[in-house]
């Protein structure tokens, strides 16, 4: 396993060097607990402490995390809602100048355009536009896709996404003092506590 | 939360969904370790499978090159039987491809935690089901690679044409396109957790790269969580209304003509419990194979097959109780055609169709009345894969035995499928088996991060000793 992170620094280190980015700089305190209870716990305890710029990572979306720690409610919701209107215009827009404009041909003696027609196509092009952008947005949101990031350095890292739940104090935190932020994760008995560079 | 135990009196009915006390970093190994196997690890028996059901899809290569060659006449269509086994295997794969997104996305909505274990597979299930779907409609063109400017709205000069959107066919194009890419999206969007999963445990450089550019960097941030909760919980009520208008859609290409048999406002419900129906069969007759394959009984326990017997007890029931309305209202309305198709579907020509698609679809799931049957393994194996037939044959009876005696006596006739009809939709089925194959073997078929999120709950709902234990 050791030998497999001094490799995986490596790559990163190459990865880093080709992309540019090579300037370090102290990322933040990273901690880790071994239930989502105890992350919970000591997220509101270390947010009553007055750290603000704070994050967690965790293999599975841990309930009251987001409160406890001061994470924002999402936006993405607002977002669809603008694609979905969107997708109600544009097909609303295709078939009246389809019926209307470009080719008019009278079938059947029914009517060029009206909107009872339209209902299917116009539902199936409002869940399209909203659900294209709700994907595109969740990634988007999170600033992904993206090839590297600190929070990698932190030397459990790996296991944010299996076993372990790990909290965060980054170092844009006014409060944020190496030595300082360390105790206070440590006593809030987190494990493997650490100060990540990168 | 703690403090609320199971009552213990209950544990027969509700046992937990996780069982053999799995834990986080066991979830992760169990699921984790059918992608990572090496190729001599894998069972044999997985590539005997694969080299069966991808044999099969050569047999459809060769059936649609055969088609584009030489004209859509080798297939069975033909006056008065215009619309036959394409379109009937078209509704059949759309309609298996509805339990997917029903376990996805409604029962998401009822947080019904059961949903976790069989969601990933049963999603993959959908894609697969509607690519099959896709083929019948985009080569009964005859010239598939036109086919895009007839199905969708594009400017052209060479056909100068447009679509007509009054008719329910063009509907159905965007309805079955707009479904397949949102299955896509949804899939897709539950699978990132995973493969970032996948991707911190890669060994091979390999394995690295092609795992980390699938995950996008996921790091399983609260922020990210926060994001991907409302984005999945909107694409879950998108995916609701979607699912119910697709084959409300599909029906309408047949309700909304003038064919006796056809001309009903019952399709939509109708076809809606009906593809559910062989949805869920489907899915049991594939879940009930990887989990012996593939060892997955702590995950996709007796509980989780119980309750989509259940489903399929229902959705069965409201179709038979759909086929027992129609022929009343055919009786009931006076109109002597309508009458008549419908004592012919059950007495004429096509008698045994009829008859098949009544024991398979109404009588056979009424034996889930029976605790003991709906909890026995081979019996629903048995039964899923009944009921599938019968479903095939709603359609095949749908479509033609409403066709081939139409007003005009004179133009009476019998379909019957050419060898091609019956290669191609064989064809389909190995095409089907082999990308879930390949699915089951190369991506996490279970969603390992929403088992953990269900495991987490369950840590406090039931003992260790509890969850230790294999529930039969």
């Amino acid at each position: 396993m050791a030998d497999q992170q001094v490799s995986r620094d490596q790559a990163l280190e190459a990865l880093k060097e080709k992309l540019g980015v090579g300037r370090d700089k102290t990322y933040a305190a990273m901690g880790a607990f071994t239930t989502p209870e105890e992350l919970v716990e000591a997220g509101k305890k270390i947010y009553g402490m007055g750290y603000r710029k704070l994050d967690a990572m965790s293999p599975f979306p841990v309930h009251g995390i987001d409160d406890a720690i001061g994470i924002p409610r999402s936006k993405l919701g607002w977002m669809v809602v603008c694609f979905a209107l969107a997708g109600l215009f544009t097909a609303q827009a295709l078939m009246y100048y389809v019926g209307v404009i470009n080719y008019p041909l009278v079938i059947g003696g029914k009517p060029l355009f009206d909107f009872t027609f339209t209902i299917p196509v116009t539902f199936e092009l409002t869940v399209l536009f909203s659900g294209i952008s709700c994907t595109l947005g969740i990634f988007a949101f999170n600033g992904l896709p993206q090839l590297y990031h600190p929070s990698m350095k932190y030397k459990i890292s790996h296991r944010a996404s299996d076993d372990r739940f790990i909290l965060v104090v980054e170092a844009d935190d006014p409060k944020f003092d190496v030595q300082k932020t360390t105790a206070d994760l440590k006593s809030l008995g987190a494990q493997e506590v650490e100060v990540v560079v990168g | 939360m703690s403090g609320v135990r199971q009552d213990p009196q209950l544990l027969g009915v509700n046992p937990p969904l996780v069982q053999g006390g799995r834990d986080y970093h066991d979830v992760t190994d169990d699921i984790s370790s059918i992608t990572e196997a090496k190729v001599y690890e894998t069972p044999m028996k997985y590539w005997i499978a694969l080299a069966c059901t991808s044999s099969v899809v050569l047999v459809l290569g060769f059936m649609l090159s055969y088609l584009v060659a030489n004209g859509i006449g080798v297939w069975g269509n033909n006056r008065p039987v215009g619309w036959a086994w394409d379109i009937t295997n078209f509704v059949f794969w759309i309609g298996i491809g509805h339990a997917g997104t029903l376990i996805s996305a409604i029962l998401f909505l009822f947080r019904q935690k059961w949903r976790t274990s069989i969601n990933r597979s049963a999603e993959a299930m959908t894609i697969f089901a509607v690519m099959c779907a896709g083929l019948f409609p985009l080569f009964h063109t005859g010239r598939p690679w036109r086919a895009a400017y007839w199905l969708f709205p594009i400017p052209n000069t060479d056909l100068n044409m447009w679509q007509n959107f009054r008719s329910p066919l063009i509907w159905d194009v965007f309805a079955v396109s707009t479904y397949a890419t949102i299955s896509v999206l949804f899939w897709f969007v539950g699978l990132v957790p995973d493969l970032a999963t996948l991707r911190d445990r890669a060994t091979g450089k390999m394995k690295q790269l092609v795992f980390g550019f699938l995950s996008l960097g996921w790091r399983g941030s609260a922020r990210h969580w926060r994001n991907y909760e409302a984005g999945y919980m909107i694409l879950a009520g998108l995916s609701t209304p979607l699912v119910l208008s697709v084959h409300s859609v599909v029906s309408f290409d047949f309700a909304t003509s003038v064919i006796p048999g056809w001309h009903t406002t019952i399709f939509p419900p109708y076809f809606v419990a009906g593809a559910v129906f062989s949805g869920f069969a489907m899915v049991m007759t594939l879940l009930i194979i990887c989990r012996y394959l593939l060892n997955l009984q702590n995950y996709i326990t007796i509980k989780h097959l119980e309750n989509m017997n259940k489903i399929i007890l229902v959705t069965g029931s409201i179709v038979g109780y759909a086929y027992v309305t129609e022929f009343f209202i055919a009786w009931y309305s006076g109109n002597p055609y309508e009458r008549f198709t419908f004592f012919n579907r059950a007495f004429g020509p096509y008698w045994w169709a009829y008859w098949s698609m009544m024991t398979c679809n109404v009588i056979s799931p009424q034996f889930y009345w029976s605790k003991t049957l709906r909890r026995s393994v081979p019996f629903m194996f048995c039964l899923s894969i009944v009921v599938n037939i019968g479903m095939w044959f709603e359609r095949f009876v749908i479509i033609a035995t409403s066709l081939h005696r139409d007003f005009l006596p004179s133009s009476w006739g019998y379909f019957q499928p050419t060898w091609v009809d019956i290669m191609t939709f064989v064809g389909t089925f190995g095409l089907f088996l082999t990308m879930f194959l390949l699915f089951a073997r190369f991506l996490p078929m279970i969603a390992i991060s929403e088992v953990k999120g269900v495991l987490a709950v369950e840590k406090h709902l039931y003992s260790e000793t509890q969850r230790e234990e294999v529930y039969k």
